[in-house]
Formats: structure tokens, C-alpha cells, sequence
């Protein structure tokens, strides 16, 4: 076991943590930890754009912004938060050029901006031009030009790094403090403790609890997971957006920005169907609401194909030469992955899971909250891993790549401001020890279940059960399940018993994040006994203002240092915090 | 293989359009295979799998990884080409693992996956890509710029745009350089994907470190090793002209105009 001494640790290299480490590694030693190259990171798959009002090609101020980004999240948005967000936007997009960053550009030369799904002018009035985009490989150069940025800055890189454990001790104060993190280091299957003042958790999302998803293979939780198992709580988790326009049965993604140019969905009769679900702006409603309403499509007989399981993403009347420049990518997808040719042929596709709206919950300084108003001294936490909440209940297309810029710069500056301030708290006595009895537990264990059995099972029970439509006796249903799962992931095993590269083992532990992560996600989609945003259930059809506008906290007692790795034995419990309402009063969602 | 599992049990709505339309078959990968912890050398080995024509290798790569062999170690992230993680050697071709489907191999003879070349093998498929990397930051694959920044964006033409478009493309999957036979026998060499992430910047109209980079690359080991053999554009994923840009290059340093 090593030991490695750093003012601050950043936990992930996508484009939260990476932005989070251009500020940081600046003003203080910082470490970057993570379980893939950077540039491997699912920023790089995000593509429609980065929505700012900077007004380039028609009028926008902030202030709209913020009052979509409310709206779209269904109320559930602190609007604090968005505020921050959306007024820091403009600088973050002319941060992203000056840091080379090739933005697609209008005729004058300045960065170019399009329509986006749920983005208004005025309150809602019609589509507003708000994106800023690269084509639809916007993440990718936002990931490319933020990885470019950390060589020119010399930033600290450790490549392959697995963080399995985050260690916090009592401080001077007598409260518990961040003391750093365990990582497994995946080359050799060593252990790392890293010492930290501050540590920034940079995870990204847990797409993989579902079968259905846009999301990597490497997006496990992974994060979360090690927050919660030491009593930090999760924020709303129930809320997951399906991204209405994955490839039919492959789940990949096809940006919203096909829409936004000009793109139509239509059902197996060819009728333009959301003109009937949101009469205003059609096919730029937010995703929660096309994503329903393209289910809705399917399940009432008018879906395309010949087992009528999806719906048709129309760009057939779009110039091909248009298309080549603004969507090359999604285009190629289509063809490589289905055999369709999109400029004579329309698209087969339906809702692939997306995005966690949920996760570690911060404040707008990124630091983590223990409970609704204690912080956790040193640990910060910005992007999908986190809940700040500025998504709420849906989050509005590209608030994504805005999110990770702005809260991540926030977290790199936070940590390190607290870094130069605060003395280090002592490492625990045996930092390592849950970790390495989780990892050697599981590594030499002779027989038992296997993770792909298990990790299928967990996946379609999830797809099938807690997707766009839920009930009590679906999420009961799933909740079975998951709970046969941990049983049965109790005796998991690998074939794999070597220490080099040992990624057998690593799906292993990520399953037990995914395991985890899925009970938390359907535990507070069952009590949530209302409709709101990206959770929908068919028994409680209306949002319940009174009862329910509130964030879900979930809870679990930590683990003890046990030798056998963590026991999934103490049950969740549900709390709630209250939503920070600033200047917009719910009111009835319509698009 | 699992795909199609997943794709013929699924009831929920989700399934594939080709479920039950294409019909699956038997298919054999031959893999190479090494753990340094208890192999002296790399040896094949030898799976059959059951696999639509639609199924991407990935796909029949972790159908070996997850239902007969757990010790298979590959890298791979996104599954949709976009990532670079799984760069590998397919039937003697640097191709993605995600982006190359079982029909546009032919699937009637064994299917042979290798590591990429010229980079120390460190397990099974993965390689050491530490060389490659630092290759790139040698480069200085960044924006370099002079004189006081402007108070909103840089005002740049479309035109001026999309003269290096092509070259922003790039992924770091190390295909091109990998496929680049001068690369294999010259491990000092740069390589095509790092001239690539010049080419980027020199061609950047905002950019100032030109002339640094263009020296950077006059050198021994830079664009002048180059052979043009077009490897490197046949391997890249993303249909950049490769060697187009490394002649582009060359260019600039003759001219000194770029």
C-alpha cells in the first residue's frame, strides 16, 4: 500500500472534474484520480451543445434561462441554484472559447447558437436559439479543449485509478472532516491512500442500473456509492431522465439537436405526434414529456416497425449538406448501428435512460451536505454525481455540459480556498481496510454468482419496471428483485484472480454500486406518490404541490470496518428537504 | 451472444427492430491472450460465441468476458465509438471493438483480435498508452495565444472554422499510430495521431504557437519520418484524413505558411 499527500483530490476526470482541476491545480497541489484516461470520459459523448444567453442571433437574457430551467424541472429546482447557473453561463461558454474551444460560428464570426428543447424566449412564448454548439460533438471538444488545457497547466494525473472508499475522520472541532480517499490502482491491483484536505467527487452518473442506456459501461455509481456507504445521503435518485431519442434497441444516443434543427417524430401512421402533447413547441418539449408521450405512442398500438416498439425520427426533409454540417456524427450512428440512411430514411427510436437528476447533495458552493444543512468539511462534489439541485425532477438538454462547467470550476475553486485554510485530519487508523476486504473478499472467493447473471437480472427488471411509466406494483416488483440481488451478490465471484488489470473484479464492485444505487432509486420512486418531471407514475397522475415538492434524502448508516466488505444489511431511510424557491411560484407545466 | 439474449427475452418495448428479423449464428474468435503474471510470451485462444450480423464485436467480446471467460481484460467505455477506449487489431486492422459490426468482418472464417502494435502489451488486449500520450503533449496540443485577450469570444469565420475540422475529430484511440509501420519500427517517432493534434492547433486561425510546434515536428522523429503509406487513414475510426493533415504539415514547414 502507498501513501500519497495532496491538498486537494479530485475524484474523476470528465469534464466536472477536469474544469474543477484547471482551478484547482492553480491555486494549490491537486491530485486528479481516475478510473479511465481522461478524455475517455462520458463528457466526450454528450453532443447538441452548452446553452448560454448570450444572445448572439436573437434577444435572450439569463433570467429566461433560469425560469426554463425551473419550468422544465418541473418545480423541483432550487432556484438559487439555477440562478448561479444560468447568470455564470455566458462566462463559462466564453471561458470554453478562449480556451480554444471550436465552436461552430454565425456569419459575423461569433459563437453560434440553436434551438434546444424546453429553451424559451420570454416565459415560454417560442423556441429560442440558445445552444452553443461544435456540431453535435459538442462534449467531445469540451472534453478534448479541458484535457488540453490540464497538459498545458501540468495538472497531476493519476490514469486508472479506482476510488473505492472516501476516509473521514473527527477534526479538532469534533466534527467529522474529509480526510481523503482509497483507491485501487487497476495496472496492478495495489492499494493508494491519498491524504487530502479537500477532495472533490467528479463521478458522473449510474446509467447502467438500466439495460436501456445512453450511458457508458463504465458509468456504475461508483461515486455515489462510496458517499452513501459512508453516510452521506442521496438527493431525489428517483428522478432519472429518459432521453426520448436513443437508437431503437441500442439505446444510444441521438441528440435533441436533430430536433433542434428541424427534426420530427412521428408514429407508424406518419402523424407528427407531439403536436398533440405540447401544441406550442411540438418537438422541442422537454424530455421528460416527449419521452412519455413517444411510450404513450408505442403502448396505444401507433408504434412504427414490425413488433410496433418504437417511434421515427424524421430528418428526411432536411438538406443533406445541412445535415453533414450540423449532425454529421448521429447520423453516421444511424447508419453504422441500424443500416439507416437518415437523409432518405427516417430514424427507429425510443427512450434510453440518460441522466441522473439526483446524487450527492451540495450547496451552490459545491460543498456536500451531510443532512439538509450540514456540510461535510472538505468534500465537494459537481456534475451528474451530484444534486445541487438545478435539474430538479428533469433536467432541460444541454444544462448537462453547463452544469459541469460551472459547478465544476466552482468545486476546484471551493476545495482549494478551503485546502489553504484547514490543516489535515488525521487518516483513520487502517485507512485501507474496507476496501482491501471488499476487493480480496470478492477476489478469492472460490465459487458463487456471477456478476453478468446478476448485473442482467438488475438491468431488466429496472427497465421493465421503474422506466418511463412506474407503479406501486412495478417499483414492488423491482424492489424484489433488488433484494434477491444483494443476497445473491453477497456470494459474488470472479473468474479473474490475478492483480494486473483485474477488470473482472472491477465490474464486481461496480455491480455492488449499481446493486445499491437501484434500490435507492425505486425505494424513493415508490414513496413518492405523485408525477413530476422524469418520474411518472400511472396510480398518481398529477403533481402533488402540497405533499411532495420537496427533495427526497435517502439515508443509510454507515459501514463499519468490517473485514468482509461492506453488508448492505441496514435498511434506506426517506427524509426530505424543503426546494428553494426564489422568484418563480409553481404554476401548471405546459409547453 | 448477450445482445441477442437480451434483445429475443425483453418484452418491456425496447427491443431491437432486427430481434427475430435477423437471424443469429455461431462465430469464432481467435484472441490473443497474455498475463504477464503467468505467460512468458502471448498465445491464441480460441472462443465460439452466437452473434447477429448487427452485433458489434464488443458485443461478442464481452459475451466471452462475461459468460465463458472472466480473465479476458480489454478496455472499453462508451460501445459507440466516440470514447477510444477499445482500439484493437481486428483481422490484422486497427479498428474500434464498438464500432465494427460482426457483418463487416467476415464472420464465416475466425474472427483474430490482437493489441494494437508497437505499444508494450501490459495484459490480454490492453496496452501500455503512456507512450502514446506523451507523444501528444509533446506536441503542445493546446491554444497558444498573444496579445490581450478580448473581453467576449474571439471573433473566427466559419471558413476559418472549418479549416481544421477534420482534425478536431480526434478521439486519442491510437489506431493511426499504432497502424503506422514507421511507428513500429521507430518507437521515437511521434506519430500520426500526434501530428493530427498539431495540425489542430497550427491550422487554428486564433492560435500563436505555430512556428513552436512546426519546429517541434522538423525534428528527426517528426513529420519527415512519414511515408505516406496511408495506414494511418484506413485505421482512423472517425474518417480523418490523416495523412493529409501530416502532409499539410510538411507543407507549412516548407512554406512557413499556415
Amino acid at each position: 500500500m502507498q501513501t500519497h499527500k495532496y491538498d486537494v483530490v479530485i475524484v474523476g476526470a470528465g469534464g466536472a472534474g477536469m474544469r474543477a482541476a484547471l482551478e484547482s491545480s492553480t491555486r494549490t497541489r491537486t491530485a486528479v484520480l481516475t478510473k479511465l484516461y481522461p478524455t475517455r470520459s462520458h463528457t466526450g459523448a454528450a453532443q447538441g451543445g452548452m446553452c448560454a444567453a448570450l444572445a448572439n442571433v436573437e434577444e435572450d437574457n439569463w433570467e429566461w434561462h433560469t425560469f426554463d430551467t425551473v419550468k422544465g424541472g418541473d418545480y423541483l429546482v432550487d432556484q438559487d441554484a439555477a440562478e448561479i447557473m444560468c447568470r455564470e453561463a455566458i462566462d463559462a461558454v466564453i471561458d470554453l472559447e478562449k480556451m480554444g474551444l471550436p465552436f461552430n460560428r454565425t456569419p459575423e464570426g461569433k459563437i453560434d447558437q440553436r434551438r434546444f428543447g424546453g429553451h424559451t424566449r420570454n416565459h415560454g412564448e417560442a423556441a429560442v436559439r440558445r445552444s452553443c454548439f461544435a456540431a453535435d460533438r459538442t462534449g467531445h471538444m469540451i472534453l478534448q479543449t479541458l484535457y488540453q488545457n490540464c497538459v498545458k497547466q501540468g495538472v497531476e494525473f493519476y490514469n486508472e485509478f479506482y476510488v473505492l472508499d472516501l476516509l473521514m475522520n473527527t477534526g479538532p472541532d469534533g466534527v467529522e472532516h474529509t480526510a481523503g480517499v482509497v483507491a485501487y490502482e487497476l495496472a496492478t491491483g495495489e492499494l493508494h491512500v491519498f491524504q487530502a484536505k479537500s477532495v472533490v467527487f467528479a463521478t458522473g452518473g449510474t446509467g447502467k442500473v438500466f439495460k436501456t442506456t445512453s450511458n457508458a459501461h463504465t458509468l456504475t455509481g461508483d461515486g455515489m456509492g462510496v458517499a452513501f456507504r459512508r453516510g452521506i445521503p442521496l438527493e431525489d435518485m428517483e428522478f432519472f431522465q429518459f432521453h426520448p431519442t436513443g437508437l431503437a434497441g441500442l439505446g444510444i444516443l441521438l441528440s435533441e439537436a436533430a430536433r433542434g434543427e428541424g427534426g420530427i417524430l412521428r408514429n407508424a401512421d406518419g402523424e407528427r405526434f407531439m403536436e398533440r402533447y405540447a401544441p406550442t413547441i411540438k418537438d422541442l418539449a422537454p424530455r421528460d414529456i416527449v419521452a412519455r408521450s413517444m411510450a404513450n405512442e408505442v403502448r396505444e398500438g401507433r408504434g412504427a416497425g414490425p413488433n410496433k416498439d418504437y417511434v421515427l425520427l424524421d430528418l428526411t426533409h432536411l438538406e443533406p449538406a445541412h445535415i453533414d454540417a450540423k449532425l454529421p456524427d448521429i447520423t453516421e450512428f444511424a447508419r453504422t448501428y441500424l443500416g439507416v440512411e437518415p437523409y432518405t430514411e427516417p430514424v427507429p427510436v425510443y427512450p434510453t435512460a440518460h441522466y441522473a437528476m439526483g446524487g450527492v447533495p451540495t450547496n451552490v458552493e459545491t460543498e456536500v451536505l451531510r443532512n439538509n444543512t450540514d456540510i461535510v468539511p472538505g468534500l465537494f462534489a459537481a456534475g451528474e454525481v451530484a444534486c445541487v439541485s438545478v435539474h430538479g425532477s428533469n433536467r432541460l438538454g444541454t444544462n448537462s455540459l453547463l452544469d459541469i462547467n460551472v459547478f465544476g470550476r466552482r468545486a476546484g475553486i471551493a476545495a482549494a480556498e478551503y485546502a489553504a485554510n484547514a490543516p489535515f485530519v488525521d487518516l483513520p487508523a487502517n485507512p485501507a481496510a474496507l476496501v482491501e476486504g471488499m476487493v480480496e473478499t470478492i477476489r478469492t472467493r472460490d465459487s458463487g454468482e456471477r456478476v453478468a447473471d446478476l448485473r442482467r437480472a438488475l438491468q431488466e427488471t429496472m427497465d421493465r419496471n421503474v422506466q418511463v411509466f412506474r407503479t406501486e406494483a412495478s417499483m414492488k416488483e423491482a424492489l424484489g428483485v433488488i433484494d434477491e440481488l444483494k443476497e445473491r451478490y453477497a456470494a459474488v465471484v470472479v473468474q479473474d484472480k490475478g492483480k494486473r488489470y483485474n477488470t473482472d473484479l472491477l465490474e464486481a464492485v461496480e455491480l455492488g454500486f449499481l446493486i445499491e444505487l437501484a434500490e435507492v432509486i425505486t425505494l424513493g420512486a415508490l414513496a413518492r406518490k405523485e408525477s413530476r418531471g422524469g418520474h411518472f407514475r400511472e396510480d398518481y397522475e398529477a403533481r402533488d404541490d402540497v405533499n411532495f415538492m420537496r427533495h427526497t434524502m435517502a439515508y443509510r448508516a454507515p459501514v463499519t470496518d468490517v473485514e468482509q466488505g461492506p453488508k448492505f444489511a441496514d435498511e434506506v431511510r426517506l427524509d426530505y428537504k424543503p426546494v428553494t424557491v426564489t422568484r418563480y411560484q409553481p404554476m401548471e407545466r405546459k409547453y | 451472444m448477450t445482445a441477442t439474449a437480451e434483445k429475443t427475452d425483453q418484452t418491456g418495448g425496447q427491443d431491437s427492430p432486427k430481434a427475430g428479423v435477423v437471424p443469429s449464428f455461431t462465430v469464432t474468435l481467435k484472441i490473443s491472450r497474455f498475463d504477464p503474471e503467468t505467460d512468458s510470451e502471448q498465445h491464441w485462444e480460441t472462443y465460439e460465441v452466437t452473434a447477429h450480423a448487427t452485433d458489434r464485436v464488443l458485443d461478442a467480446l464481452h459475451q466471452i468476458k462475461w459468460d465463458q471467460d472472466g480473465s479476458l481484460s480489454f478496455r472499453r467505455s462508451c460501445a459507440h465509438g466516440v470514447c477510444g477506449s477499445d482500439a484493437m487489431r481486428i483481422n490484422g486492422k486497427n479498428r474500434l471493438a464498438c464500432k465494427t459490426l460482426i457483418k463487416d468482418v467476415n464472420p464465416d472464417k475466425p474472427i483474430t483480435v490482437e493489441p494494437i502494435k508497437g505499444l508494450p502489451v501490459e495484459k490480454d488486449l490492453i496496452v501500455d498508452m503512456e507512450p502514446f500520450f506523451d507523444a501528444y503533449r509533446e506536441v503542445m496540443p493546446f491554444l497558444i495565444t498573444e496579445g490581450n485577450e478580448p473581453t467576449r469570444e474571439r471573433i473566427q469565420s466559419q471558413a476559418d472554422r472549418d479549416r481544421f475540422d477534420d482534425t478536431t475529430k480526434c478521439i486519442l484511440c491510437a489506431a493511426c499510430t499504432t497502424s503506422c509501420p514507421v511507428f513500429w519500427n521507430d518507437g521515437q517517432y511521434f506519430g500520426p495521431a500526434a501530428i493530427v493534434n498539431a495540425h489542430r492547433f497550427i491550422f487554428d486561425s486564433r492560435d500563436d504557437g505555430g512556428t513552436q510546434r512546426l519546429e517541434i515536428l522538423n525534428d528527426k522523429e517528426g513529420v519527415w519520418r512519414c511515408r505516406t503509406t496511408f495506414n494511418c487513414t484506413d485505421a482512423c475510426p472517425r474518417g480523418i484524413e490523416v495523412t493529409k493533415a501530416i502532409q499539410e504539415v510538411k507543407r507549412a514547414l516548407l512554406t512557413s505558411r499556415f
